[in-house]
């Protein structure tokens, strides 16, 4: 096998890992959420569909014919698209794949991963106002109530995170933990960033307590009733932007949190392959963790939402206030 | 002390205080007796690990008497002397709202760490400092608990927390404690539980409820 950096300059070896982080979290985050569907089905004693039903989804929803109301606007039909297109810009931004910044990590730090994540969420609830359905307004308005008690928590778990390394880029605060060893794992304020970390992905990728995925009482979603409307290529494209999201969080969650282990270090098929290798197993753990928590949760009342994410919140300042006096 | 010793100290340290956040927002009984029982247990693996670093005998004591007394004295106390019916409640009465007892939690980390900055250059080591912030963050979140809760066996649970916090920070502060004060302890913080628990026993049958909010006012007549 030829190494691409024997052949091709620095900054065209770096497009290449970027193109395959597209693919990596193109092609197997519909894996990974079929995998989390699949075994909490199993742990509920239910036989559950085939890890790779959500390809097949995605793949008949490709084939079938959009159907668009005459009264919506071109927002109902740009959303899905930017839905689809914002875990792909994050993923330029977080260590995905390597330990090093890759050729447009330059654009944007943690707090700009942040940003589109929640230009994506924005678009969806304005798309999902935009029909006359009357559950999309519904749950647009529910999921914004959420999106703004869990906004300020990503910002305070980036905030302690960066306080830790002095530094917003996710590859910098990568590397800290890796140049500080086990010991920095266990440190006061990373174990409760962690803990409010979970609680925030179970929030904003509308998981139990919060949300259940899986249901199918329109006037009890949160999240879901957003995509209702959609057809064809449209619910493709929201199908596997969500699947795209909940890996990336999840990749991020365990690339610069838990275990900044098995990156790259250096731009080559082989590294690269082992690197997606052991990314993919690592997300696959925390999903088994997420399946855990899930099933041994019931779903929380509408109003209790807040008391959950305010707890994270809670968590987030006290591993500041820690941070600040034992350093 | 070893640097690894030190960070599984901390994580248990940490742990003992996410636990005392748990006491402020869980609303049901039960819930809040758990998370007593398992916040001694985490006590007493801060305290072993600390024992084993220093190394210290005493700790070793602290750990076994606190184990003893807080994971299975009290546990059985509360759960004899009380009925089922407390435990099965599901709403507990409080003056505040869970959102607003959240926002005091905030409030009170913050409280916490103002007490100790000053302190951070006196008392020297990383640990230390971790202990007594914890330490105090916890004592002060068992004293919310006493103060907004209105059922006396959340009350008692918030006792009980506020001790263990100041504990959090005496293990770290006076890792030779005198034997004697801990046996005196480890007499003391069971007595004060049945005494406690035999109370609002008879709370509960001369009022038919434990719920003390309503005990505010005297009654004519």
């Amino acid at each position: 096998m030829i190494e691409a950096a024997t052949v091709l300059p620095a900054s065209a070896t770096h497009l290449l890992a970027n193109f395959a982080q597209f693919v990596f979290l193109l092609a197997l985050a519909p894996l990974a959420e079929g995998i989390l569907t699949k075994l909490e089905e199993r742990i509920q004693g239910k036989q559950g569909p085939s890890i790779f039903q959500i390809y097949r989804d995605i793949r008949k929803l490709l084939h079938k014919e959009e159907r668009v109301s005459r009264r919506s606007t071109w927002l109902f039909r740009f959303a899905p698209v930017i839905g689809f297109a914002m875990p792909l810009f994050v993923v330029l931004l977080v260590p995905a794949l390597t330990t090093f910044p890759l050729t447009f990590a330059f654009m944007g730090d943690m707090v700009a991963a942040g940003f589109f994540l929640a230009l994506a969420g924005f678009f969806g609830a304005l798309a999902a106002m935009d029909t006359g359905n009357p559950y999309g307004p519904i749950g647009a308005s529910r999921s914004r109530m959420v999106g703004f008690m869990v906004e300020p928590v990503f910002m305070m778990v980036f905030f302690s995170v960066s306080y830790a390394a002095n530094s917003t880029i996710p590859y910098i605060v990568n590397q800290q933990w890796v140049a500080h060893g086990w010991a920095s794992f266990l440190d006061p304020s990373h174990v409760l960033v962690m803990v409010a970390f979970v609680l925030i992905i179970l929030a904003d990728e509308a998981r139990i307590p919060v949300d259940s995925p899986s249901g199918h009482v329109e006037i009890a979603m949160i999240s879901h009733s957003k995509g209702l409307e959609y057809s064809g290529r449209g619910a493709a494209l929201m199908k596997w932007g969500s699947a795209m999201k909940l890996m990336l969080l999840t990749m991020i969650f365990v690339n610069v949190l838990v275990a900044p282990y098995g990156l790259a270090d250096h731009v080559s098929v082989s590294a690269l392959a082992v690197a997606a290798l052991w990314v993919f197993l690592k997300v696959l753990a925390f999903l088994v963790v997420l399946a855990g928590i899930e099933m041994s949760l019931a779903k929380l009342r509408l109003f209790r939402i807040s008391e959950f994410v305010g707890a994270a919140f809670v968590i987030c300042l006290l591993a500041m206030t820690l941070r600040l006096v034992t350093v | 002390m070893s640097a690894a010793l030190s960070a599984i100290d901390a994580l248990f340290a940490v742990l003992v205080g996410l636990a005392a956040l748990g006491l402020v927002i869980s609303r049901q009984m039960a819930a809040l007796l758990r998370l007593f029982v398992w916040q001694s247990i985490l006590l007493a693996a801060s305290a072993t690990t600390l024992a084993v670093g220093l190394p210290s005998g005493h700790l070793y004591f602290f750990a076994a008497v606190t184990v003893a007394s807080k994971v299975i004295a009290i546990p059985l106390v509360l759960r004899s002397t009380l009925s089922r019916e407390i435990y099965a409640r599901r709403e507990i009465d409080q003056v505040v709202s869970i959102p607003m007892s959240l926002l005091a939690a905030a409030a009170l980390a913050i409280v916490g760490w103002a007490m100790v900055r000053p302190l951070v250059v006196a008392l020297g080591g990383s640990l230390l400092v971790l202990h007594v912030s914890l330490g105090v963050v916890v004592l002060l979140l068992g004293a919310f608990t006493i103060v907004v809760r209105r059922e006396a066996v959340a009350q008692l649970l918030g006792l009980l927390v506020m001790e263990n916090g100041a504990f959090l920070a005496g293990v770290a502060l006076v890792p030779d404690m005198t034997s004697i004060v801990e046996v005196a302890i480890a007499i003391d913080v069971p007595i004060v539980a049945l005494v406690i628990g035999l109370l609002i026993r008879t709370i509960h049958n001369e009022v038919g409820t434990t719920s003390v909010g309503g005990l505010s006012e005297l009654k004519d007549g």
